[in-house]
């Protein structure tokens, strides 16, 4: 009986991990703040959410014990991960059309 | 045919707690593409108007932001930390962990409510005529995904907060080990005696097994070993940590969109 279950299980992660892990999560939060003092230019968005991807991952592969899991979950992962990226470049391939939603309409306000 | 009288640990039904997860994880999908698009619709908006963006951004208060992406954080190492303390049966200390959560839950709307309250004081809400007066078509459109986006987020704060609090009242109802042997039926059996004897070996309680009995039922205050855990309470937990973890994903990626584009 016992080891159908455990065979289910996770491996017991130490607290010490989960404290790891979250002190990275602050140091990358602070990371992110700095950086958004300095300017990139076009690669200060580029630099937050590729720090935020990395946040992710660190939450989702120890938090969510993604790690840990069998691989049909990342296959899981990785298809929705593909349909957003999908969703996204054919989003920006009509992105030279984007102009006109930059016509500014003179605000309606009435008194 | 056996004659050994062979009272077994209750048979274990089993259940599929990989299937409960990947039920979990496509619900977690969903949510993920729900915020998905709000986030395509804030990238081709700040395409179109990327000064007006980085205008209003200015309006919001960093540090208030800051506080509560590190309470948030700090949320989900507890979650985590709760489903570690039940994976060791450990149920005082879960427990601890899973308040401790919910109260960060609560501290994260607090910060919210003063930070939307102050916003709206000043008359910065969507459709306030001091909005569309003073504030360019870019920057009245940063203001409406700002509210929808964190207003969805804070939505689903408290749907997380809730469903935690569920499972704190379930976990905090559990006797910590019960064992229930069934007896009925097992002739061998009749005439056996299930007893409770005090320090020196007198019977306090006893009672013969015939044939009206059906169950001998075991309840504990404790784990007995701290192997067993009470399976279904580690994955409705697990799945309830889940839903949180993704709250704090989402808020990994709305905070430096959110706040730093200033």
């Amino acid at each position: 009986m016992d080891h159908a279950e455990h065979h289910e299980e996770h491996p017991m992660i130490s607290y010490g991990t989960y404290i790891s892990v979250w002190l990275a999560l602050l140091i990358l939060t602070s990371l992110t703040v700095a950086i958004a003092g300095f300017d990139l230019g076009k690669y200060t968005t580029a630099v937050a959410m590729l720090v935020a991807v990395v946040k992710t991952t660190l939450v989702g592969l120890y938090f969510m014990h993604l790690r840990y899991e069998p691989k049909v979950f990342h296959y899981m992962i990785l298809v929705t991960f593909l349909i957003m990226v999908v969703i996204v470049i054919f989003t920006f391939v009509d992105g030279n059309r984007f102009s006109y939603l930059s016509h500014e309409v003179p605000a309606d306000v009435h008194h | 045919m056996s004659h050994t009288a062979n009272i077994a640990a209750p048979a274990h039904i089993h259940k599929d707690y990989n299937g409960a997860k990947i039920g979990m994880w496509l619900f977690l999908f969903t949510e993920v593409l729900l915020f998905g698009g709000l986030f395509l619709i804030y990238a081709v908006y700040r395409t179109a108007h990327p000064h007006d963006f980085a205008e209003a951004a200015k309006e919001l208060n960093v540090v208030l932001g800051a506080l509560n992406t590190a309470v948030l954080l700090t949320s989900s190492l507890t979650m985590a930390l709760a489903i570690a303390c039940i994976h060791r049966a450990k149920k005082t200390l879960a427990l601890t962990f899973l308040g401790i959560t919910i109260l960060c839950a609560l501290a994260f709307m607090v910060v919210k409510y003063i930070e939307w309250g102050s916003k709206i004081s000043h008359g910065l809400y969507p459709g306030s005529e001091y909005l569309l007066a003073n504030y360019s078509k870019g920057q009245r459109i940063y203001f409406g995904l700002y509210y929808s986006m964190t207003g969805l987020h804070a939505l689903h704060v408290i749907i997380g907060a809730t469903i935690l609090v569920v499972m704190f009242y379930v976990i905090y109802q559990r006797p910590n080990e019960s064992h229930r042997w069934d007896v009925f039926g097992k002739e061998e059996l009749n005439g056996c005696r299930v007893a409770i004897l005090d320090k020196d070996g007198n019977e306090k309680w006893g009672s013969e097994i015939d044939e009206s009995v059906k169950q001998v039922h075991l309840k504990m205050r404790y784990y007995s070993m701290p192997k067993r855990i009470k399976h279904e309470d580690y994955v409705s937990l697990e799945n309830s940590g889940l839903y949180w973890h993704i709250v704090d994903v989402i808020w990994i990626f709305l905070f430096p969109l959110m706040y730093l584009i200033g």
